[in-house]
């Protein structure tokens, strides 16, 4: 009888609530959660350190995040065909050592400091579109076989040593070249006190968004990904949509690479390595954007965002960085998880 | 003698409700066949009864007794077994037959066992289903119907009173769907319930003992199958408005050669195929499962391409691949639908317009107000049902997706067809539009190829009839000289003891 009385209790206290939780608050989750996510960081960011909501340190937000940004764009289009490059951090890698190369020990201009790694960049496209397309590997052991060769590569060209101004010379002497203004533009630079690699994400994000969206280029990389077989009886090049698709990663990815080396001024090595998971978890947090259950690449600039919010902030409060990626870790399967449990129901 | 009973079974999902008290029953040593058009609700009633959903409210009781399966656990350790349509799902293809047919106790059974033993007790299950197999072969050395008696097995491997089989027959030949029926009057002989749910009206009228029709939630027949015929089951499952089964009778005015293929290689089955199409004209390719229907489709349409080219308007074209067959204007309804005939997590629009999208491409972008006025078009002439244009395919019917599948090689004004086993899976209504659409396309002048194993469907309308065999065509027969037995003698390679399993 006691339980009788009590279950009866709970149901009028709460009349019709449950049902509203699942009508409204869920959807509602689903679509905008993410961004309520970044809302609430920099909201708890703020309250914490006052520095935190300045101009000045949200330009240094996006332009870390823009770098994350331009990599993460190249793995949406990967995951779009269903596909996944896991090259990308050792490409932005070989990007930035091979133009801070061409700067500084071939005394190139800026121009061909952009072009050589670009077509370097293409070349690995095309080596994990040949594995994948034509050797048909399993796109995921593919590009990590290319990532490891790819690492190998850039780190045996620059012995293990990072490329900088005047750095002395196996043969003796220095490097004869040096980062040139223009080319440090490309990451330092700012117009109408806009970082340059703001803008270039921005450019970015905006054409990449309304091509998906409204080409036909678009519409067949995703169809390509949604079914292959179907996709293929219905007359779309999948083979050559999949080859593009890994030649935009490596392009983005090199991109990213070439701001990167414009930013620090130096030819680091292994630079690329650390964007790879950050890049993927952006492109993975963008499936929760909005609902959009798929990649896109509104959804991974926000996801960008929100673990650039979260680093900086992170770092404000002087909380190691190696502890970050729990934090990072977290986000990642939160978004997953709430875009799976919606998809499931 | 155990008894299953479900009495006034109602389940709604969301607002939407789908059994509206239903009653239904077995006893030991019955053939309970269900049937229902699709979306009658049977999948969810037996989904019910081997607790994989929970009722809304009603009874299921065995010998009185009543039962709550929470979870399909509950219903096997109640002696409710399910073989499932799709047998790939419910095995584990990586694993030893012997492993699959055993897998109930590797999950309740003890920690330890002898391999030994393990292989015997698969082998004497294996016989019961009249499956002489190495138990030790892995699973994915098994053809299709192999699977399906595995998974009998396995259902018999632990204690069962009540077994439920959905479209059992959907994929088998003649001889492996007799073999099955062999089977299943065995297990019926020592005492199991069976649950037989199929679409296919001739064999549930030789199987069964009763029969129930659902449609729309409620049961609209329930009798001995005695006292049962096609006429009053086709009836209950269409509701009052009978349709009788399309039966063309005009004769079609043919035009000239359309598509011709000439001593054509087929590369799956290395065998050698010709034979041709009119304007007009609907062509049926009957086979059984295993004839090489699909191969040959396929190999047409430059799917699986083949080295030798087809006649196309009295021009030879090497057909490499499927977008060079669709600008050869060939078009192409592949059997596995919602695999490879239409992207399911797309909108009716996209689908309708894929084979199209540069007709409403300008500057590479999409003109989304046009295309979508064309895909409006289209979906109002092919009758197709849905709230809305930009409504995912995955919440349309079964008929409704073909439709879109069909619909999509009319907007590239094709003219030849080739439809593979395109009434698999939907129910006679869908069908029935199905085969409108067919007919539209020969008053059209287009040329149909009409791949199936629904050798009825065939003698309704095709013009001609190409009967395969073993990847060659067996027989041809005019629309008058053919019957259902001259077919079936082709298919069958002349006699039924040859069939190729």
């Amino acid at each position: 009888m006691a339980q009788y009385v009590h279950k009866e209790t709970i149901k009028d206290n709460v009349k019709g609530a449950p049902f509203q939780f699942q009508e409204k608050v869920f959807p509602f989750l689903y679509r905008y959660g993410t961004l309520l996510v970044i809302l609430l960081t920099i909201i708890s960011f703020s309250l914490a350190n006052d520095k935190f909501l300045s101009y000045q340190n949200f330009t240094d937000i996006l332009r870390s995040v823009s770098i994350i940004t331009l990599l993460a764009i190249g793995v949406t289009i990967s995951l779009i065909v269903g596909g996944f490059d896991l090259s990308v951090g050792s490409t932005a890698s070989l990007a930035t050592v091979t133009s801070a190369a061409a700067l500084v020990l071939y005394r190139q201009e800026t121009i061909v400091a952009i072009l050589i790694p670009i077509a370097i960049g293409l070349i690995i496209g095309l080596l994990n579109s040949f594995f994948v397309v034509k050797v048909k590997l399993p796109d995921l052991l593919a590009t990590l076989a290319v990532m490891y060769i790819i690492n190998g590569l850039h780190l045996t060209f620059t012995k293990g040593y990072s490329i900088y101004n005047n750095m002395p010379l196996g043969e003796g002497g220095t490097a004869p070249g040096v980062f040139l203004p223009s080319f440090l533009f490309i990451g330092q630079g700012e117009i109408f006190s806009v970082p340059v690699p703001v803008i270039i994400m921005l450019i970015a994000v905006i054409v990449v968004h309304f091509i998906l969206q409204q080409s036909r280029f678009g519409r067949l990389l995703y169809i390509t990904g949604g079914n292959e077989e179907a996709a293929r009886l219905s007359g779309v090049p999948v083979q050559r949509y999949k080859m593009y698709a890994y030649l935009l990663s490596a392009f983005f990815a090199t991109l990213a690479g070439i701001v990167l080396a414009a930013r620090i001024g130096t030819g680091q090595v292994s630079a690329g390595a650390p964007l790879l998971m950050d890049g993927v978890a952006a492109a993975f947090i963008g499936f929760s954007v909005f609902g959009a259950g798929k990649p896109n690449v509104i959804g991974t600039f926000f996801g960008a965002v929100l673990i650039g919010i979260l680093l900086n902030g992170l770092t404000m409060l002087n909380v190691p960085y190696y502890a970050q990626d729990i934090v990072k870790g977290a986000i990642l399967i939160g978004a997953l998880a709430f875009m799976y449990y919606e998809k499931k129901k | 003698m155990a008894k299953l009973s479900l009495s006034n079974i109602t389940k709604s999902f969301g607002d939407q409700s789908v059994l509206k008290g239903v009653d239904f029953g077995v006893s030991s040593g019955e053939v309970h066949a269900l049937l229902g058009a699709n979306g009658a609700g049977k999948s969810t009633l037996m989904k019910i009864l081997s607790g994989d959903y929970e009722r809304d409210s009603g009874t299921i009781t065995i010998d009185e007794k009543e039962q709550f399966f929470k979870t399909p656990a509950d219903a096997k350790l109640a002696g409710i077994e399910m073989v499932v349509q799709e047998v790939d799902t419910a095995l584990v293809s990586s694993l030893s037959i012997a492993e699959n047919v055993t897998m109930n106790s590797f999950i309740s059974g003890t920690s330890f066992f002898s391999w030994n033993k393990r292989n015997k007790k698969a082998k004497e299950l294996l016989r019961r289903v009249g499956l002489h197999i190495d138990p030790t072969f892995p699973l994915s050395h098994c053809s299709l119907a192999q699977k399906q008696l595995v998974l009998i097995a396995k259902a018999l491997s632990s204690d069962i009173s009540f077994i439920i089989l959905d479209e059992p027959t959907a994929a088998l030949s003649k001889k492996e769907a007799d073999h099955l029926f062999t089977v299943l009057r065995e297990l019926q002989k020592d005492g199991v319930g069976i649950i037989y749910i199929s679409h296919r009206l001739p064999e549930v009228l030789t199987l069964s003992t009763k029969i129930t029709v659902l449609k729309d939630g409620y049961v609209t027949l329930h009798e001995d199958t005695d006292s049962s015929s096609t006429k009053r089951i086709v009836q209950a499952m269409l509701g009052n408005d009978l349709v009788e089964l399309l039966n063309d009778e005009e004769k079609r005015v043919l035009g000239k050669t359309l598509f011709e293929v000439k001593e054509f290689t087929v590369p799956a089955t290395n065998e050698k195929i010709s034979l041709s199409v009119k304007q007009g004209e609907i062509v049926g390719i009957a086979g059984l499962v295993g004839a090489g229907k699909t191969e040959t489709a396929r190999a047409f349409f430059g799917a699986d391409p083949s080295p030798d080219p087809i006649i196309m308007n009295g021009n030879k074209v090497k057909i490499t691949s499927p977008q060079k067959a669709i600008a050869s204007g060939i078009g192409f309804v592949p059997e596995e639908r919602r695999k490879e005939g239409v992207l399911v997590d797309y909108n009716v629009i996209e689908n309708l317009t894929l084979p199209v999208l540069n007709q409403f491409t300008k500057f590479g972008l999409i003109q989304k107000e046009q295309e979508k006025k064309e895909a409006e078009r289209w979906i109002k002439q092919l009758g197709i049902k849905t709230e809305s244009p930009s409504l995912l395919l995955n919440h349309l019917s079964g008929g409704n997706q073909q439709k879109a599948a069909i619909g999509k090689w009319l907007l590239n004004d094709g003219d030849v067809f080739i439809l593979d086993e395109p009434t698999k899976g939907i129910d006679v209504g869908a069908k029935q539009d199905v085969f409108q659409c067919m007919k539209d396309l020969a008053d059209k002048s287009k040329g149909i190829l009409y791949f199936t194993s629904e050798f009825q469907e065939l003698l309704a309308f095709c013009d001609r009839i190409l009967v395969m065999y073993d990847g060659k065509i067996a027989g041809e027969l005019t629309k008058e000289e053919a019957t259902m037995e001259k077919i079936m003698h082709f298919a069958t390679g002349g006699h039924y003891g040859t069939v190729r399993s």
